[in-house]
């Protein structure tokens, strides 16, 4: 019950301010640019192996992957820095709530924001259906690869904003953080030791076989696990502030 | 409930913090009981905010307990805190959010069932003084008005314990009234404790004292007890003809004398002394032309000084000063 209060609020307050629609306009003008010369080259080569979905939705979504990890620590830095740094965070911290959820609700709100997001990213290959046949389920998978992904990118950038009162600081440590595990599985190619581990931690890995889709277990269970691990060290520091500030 | 009647709202046995090794709070214990305004008074940096977050559950005391109305604030924190109403030094705000907005959040957080959030948000405004500001950004509000709604927030779910850490500070004389006029209100219906560093805040609005230094108790008692232990120590005469240094000297009770100016004498009391009805009698009889005659206060500093000297060699034993005032 606190934990949607807190949500709801979590997620008006972000429309309150700039960022949120500056963030939803300028995501949705680079996109829709990228769909269209994705369009364009489909169009000129109409007889390619792979269908409208794979090559144009598919496409989109890989790239717009991309723009997510740039966006979401600029979401998430405030989510519990900024409470901190103002005193604001005191009115949850003294209200009969519990740490799980302050987080909780906070992560909620944004991953509501972040499916809206989602949600106007998915509207453009969905116009495609005016004109063509389109593969629904493999635009379900891509749709539900998004989806985890940016909730493992606002957990971490949640338990980034819990560590610092600088805003900036959160942003720079998530994007940094999110950035590594894109590219972990570019190391360890050749060596079989570690290229399983490196393979498994990579978040590309995981993404681009929900965005081919086949929807694998392992995968979903990979960013759940992720996403959990995250809101639980954030609860548990949140706490731990308690006992050392 | 019974539970209500029989035990203090607010009790606190041996608490301690530590910041690393240096120890903010050390081993403080007191109770607050309901209709009691207690004041908690100290120097900057004296352990009251730690004392009172502690007390508000943002804190996590090194050792000891406390209980809000009976519940155990570590072993049920959120029991406790729905019970609590909590204004820290900086008032937590959305500057982004109009007073309604917030203050139907705040309602929520606290978990007043819908249907009653609206009139309890609409009486705490109302109790606060904030009828026309309602549909206001809190970010666009004065100083003295942001502070109000710091405290609507903290009485909106009517808790039995009211928690104030140095309201009226940054305000200005008639918001420091106001606001003064609210806090005494509060304490017939709650259990209130504020703390501040000024004097007159506590003489205005309190019922107890209790004077912290260093993180210790060093004073507990009411405010009558109090004010004897600030009473006066010297009397400011002031006539139209002033006798002579000597003359005043050999006045009963007085210890010194010093001329202020043409007119005006401190004569500084011999201990115990109360002379002040003896003097004014002496002043007509020898047609010094009586202007006035008021006792001194000790200030604030004073006392600190009285008491925290008195303490020291004696530092862990039991505070010197503490009277027999808490059952």
């Amino acid at each position: 019950m606190s934990t949607f209060t807190i949500a709801w609020r979590e997620l008006r307050n972000l429309f309150l301010s700039p960022l949120a629609w500056v963030l939803l306009a300028v995501v949705q003008f680079i996109l829709a640019w990228m769909f269209l010369a994705s369009v364009e080259s489909f169009r000129g080569n109409p007889a390619g192996v792979s269908g409208v979905t794979d090559q144009v939705a598919a496409g989109l979504f890989s790239i717009a992957s991309i723009v997510m990890l740039l966006v979401v620590p600029l979401l998430t830095m405030r989510l519990i820095s900024e409470e901190r740094r103002s005193g604001s965070l005191t009115l949850l911290l003294s209200s009969p709530v519990r740490m799980s959820e302050i987080v909780l609700g906070k992560y909620l709100g944004l991953l509501g924001f972040l499916g809206l997001m989602v949600l106007m990213l998915l509207l453009m290959p969905l116009s495609l259906a005016l004109g063509t046949h389109l593969d629904y389920g493999k635009l379900l998978a891509c749709m539900l690869g998004m989806l985890l992904l940016v909730g493992a990118f606002a957990a971490a950038g949640l338990f980034m904003s819990t560590l610092t009162r600088q805003p900036a600081v959160a942003a720079i440590s998530t994007f940094g953080l999110l950035l590594f595990l894109w590219i972990i599985n570019w190391l360890g190619q050749g060596d079989s030791r570690y290229q399983g581990v490196l393979h498994y931690l990579s978040f590309t890995d995981h993404y681009t076989t929900l965005l081919r889709g086949s929807f694998d277990s392992v995968d979903v269970a990979f960013y759940l696990l992720f996403i959990f691990t995250f809101l639980g060290l954030s609860v548990r520091r949140l706490d731990s502030a308690r006992l050392q500030a | 409930m019974a539970t209500e009647n029989s035990k203090p709202l607010v009790k606190v046995e041996g608490l301690y913090r530590y910041y690393g090794g240096r120890c903010a709070v050390h081993k403080l214990s007191f109770t607050l009981d309901k209709g009691e305004i207690l004041g908690l008074l100290g120097p900057n940096g004296a352990g009251k905010t730690s004392t009172l977050q502690m007390l508000a559950g943002n804190l996590a005391p090194s050792a000891g307990s406390i209980h809000i109305a009976g519940i155990d604030l570590l072993d049920e924190p959120l029991a406790a805190k729905a019970t609590l109403g909590y204004l820290p030094e900086v008032p937590p705000l959305y500057p982004d959010l109009t007073v309604d907005e917030y203050l139907d959040y705040a309602a929520a957080l606290r978990r007043v069932p819908h249907p009653k959030r609206a009139a309890a948000v609409a009486n705490a405004r109302e109790r606060c003084g904030l009828k026309d500001v309602g549909r206001r950004l809190i970010g666009n509000l004065s100083k003295g008005f942001q502070q109000r709604v710091g405290i609507a927030q903290a009485i909106l779910h009517t808790p039995s314990v009211v928690i104030l850490d140095e309201p009226t500070v940054g305000l200005d004389p008639i918001q420091i009234r106001e606001i003064r006029e609210l806090i005494r209100e509060l304490g017939h219906e709650h259990g209130v404790i504020l703390s501040t560093h000024i004097l007159p805040e506590v003489q205005a609005v309190c019922s107890r004292v209790q004077i912290i230094h260093k993180g210790r108790l060093v004073f507990s008692d009411s405010l009558k007890g109090f004010t004897e232990r600030m009473d006066a120590t010297s009397l400011v005469l002031e006539c139209r003809q002033l006798p002579g240094v000597k003359e005043l000297r050999a006045l009963p009770g007085v210890a010194s004398v010093e001329k202020l100016d043409s007119r005006r004498a401190r004569l500084r009391l011999a201990t115990d002394a109360d002379p002040a009805e003896e003097i004014a009698g002496l002043a007509m009889k020898g047609k010094w032309g009586l202007r006035g005659l008021s006792p001194e206060y000790k200030s604030l500093e004073q006392v600190f000084v009285e008491l925290t000297t008195a303490d020291e060699p004696q530092a862990d034993a039991e505070p010197a000063a503490m009277r027999a005032s808490s059952p």
